[in-house]
């Protein structure tokens, strides 16, 4: 009974539609991500410039990729430090 | 009227591509427009007995673009409209068979005489793919509301860009209204927000579908399809004509008809 009512009101949270969505747009925002390395190549170059306002970091050994868990994606980022800079003003 | 190349394409296999190319191509004709319909599925030749027109093949794609006979020999007239064309598929070579420079010299001479020129595409993203799109304006993208074939078409959409196709538009295919009214099948919305592309035509899943394709008869020419009907909706809004989308709602239903009248009026 309850289940009817939650399903009259749209509440069913496990409508097998919700699954699908929520199951597609993690896939694709990983697929997008693999499908363009432009994309990930240009995030890439964009951190280092911050980063290295702030630390000296080894451009050789840096990562960044696109992960995905069970119910989430995730930006992975591994960026070896060799160094801080002194706070600006020092 | 400039002619228009449109491929009918989808990435993954058996949503439709050939059921839409001979429901759009015979409802074109009904309008009185002069199209053919390009099978290059080679090697898996079909869309001459969804058209009916199995029994008239002496010449395919493939002689033509070998140059072993004359593209007016190669083309199948169809046995109901004057203006409505087929160069089949050829059965007994790959895909490698034709390169995509020859498809685009191919669909450029067929411009001459065609008001349309639809290319039914193989599945898939290799050498089939690349040669259908080639000579395309623009692409038509098959999906229906199911996971695998949301993701394929959206890495369809991306290969079409990269193409220079970015102008591509969405039919979607085999929608279960009660399906979805149960939660238990994506709807139009959810599908349009997740590949952003604009939308063509909703066709319902439709059993006249498999009886017009026993026939030979594209379900078009079947005045009470509903599949029937959302094809020929596609046709008049290629045409430029405003159409509304038109969910397909079993409308045999009063009370269902009751309800969508008061829904439209909120
Ligand atoms: N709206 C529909 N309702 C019911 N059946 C349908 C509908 N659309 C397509 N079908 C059926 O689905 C099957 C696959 O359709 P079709 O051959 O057009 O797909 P396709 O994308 O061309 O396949 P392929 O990738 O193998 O070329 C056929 O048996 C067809 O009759
Ligand atoms: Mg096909």
């Amino acid at each position: 009974m309850l289940d009817l009512l939650a399903r009259l009101f749209g509440k069913e949270s496990t409508s097998s539609k919700d699954i699908a969505r929520e199951r597609l747009r993690l896939v694709l925002v990983h697929d997008r991500s693999v499908a363009s390395p432009e994309f990930i190549n240009a995030l890439k170059e964009d951190l280092i410039k911050v980063i290295q306002q702030y630390m000296d970091i080894d451009m050789e050994g840096l990562l960044v990729s696109i992960e995905g868990e069970d119910n989430s994606v995730a930006l992975v980022a591994n960026i070896p430090i060799k160094g801080l800079k002194r706070a600006a003003g020092d | 009227m400039k002619s228009r190349v449109l491929v009918i394409t989808s990435g993954k296999g058996g949503v439709g591509k050939t059921t839409t190319t001979a429901n759009l191509g015979t409802a074109l004709a009904m309008q009185g427009k002069k199209v053919v319909m390009l099978d290059t599925d080679i090697g898996l030749r079909n869309l001459d007995v969804v058209m009916g027109l199995e029994n008239r093949i002496v010449f395919d794609i493939v002689d033509v673009v070998n140059g072993n006979c004359k593209i007016k020999q190669a083309l199948i007239r169809d046995k109901r409209f004057e203006g409505l064309c087929l160069l089949p598929a050829a059965q007994t070579k790959d895909k490698s068979a034709v390169t995509p420079h020859q498809m685009k010299n191919l669909t450029n001479e067929l411009r001459k005489d065609f008001d349309f020129i639809l290319v039914d595409c193989p599945a898939g993203i290799e050498q089939g793919f690349k040669n259908a799109i080639s000579g395309a304006d623009d692409a038509i993208v098959v999906a229906t509301p199911e996971v695998s074939s949301v993701r394929d078409a959206d890495r369809i959409i991306g290969l079409l860009e990269a193409a220079g196709l970015s102008n591509s538009k969405l039919i979607i295919n085999r929608l279960r209204n009660k399906m979805v009214k149960r939660g238990d099948m994506m709807d139009i919305e959810d599908i349009l927000d997740i590949l952003s592309i604009d939308l063509l035509g909703v066709v319902p899943e439709d059993e006249t579908i498999v009886v017009s394709t026993n026939r030979g008869e594209p379900a078009v020419l079947e005045n009470s399809s509903r599949a029937g009907e959302a094809y020929r909706r596609v046709a008049r809004r290629l045409l430029g004509e405003e159409v509304p989308i038109n969910a397909q709602e079993d409308t045999s239903n009063l009370v269902d008809r009751f309800k969508k009248m008061l829904k439209l009026a909120r």
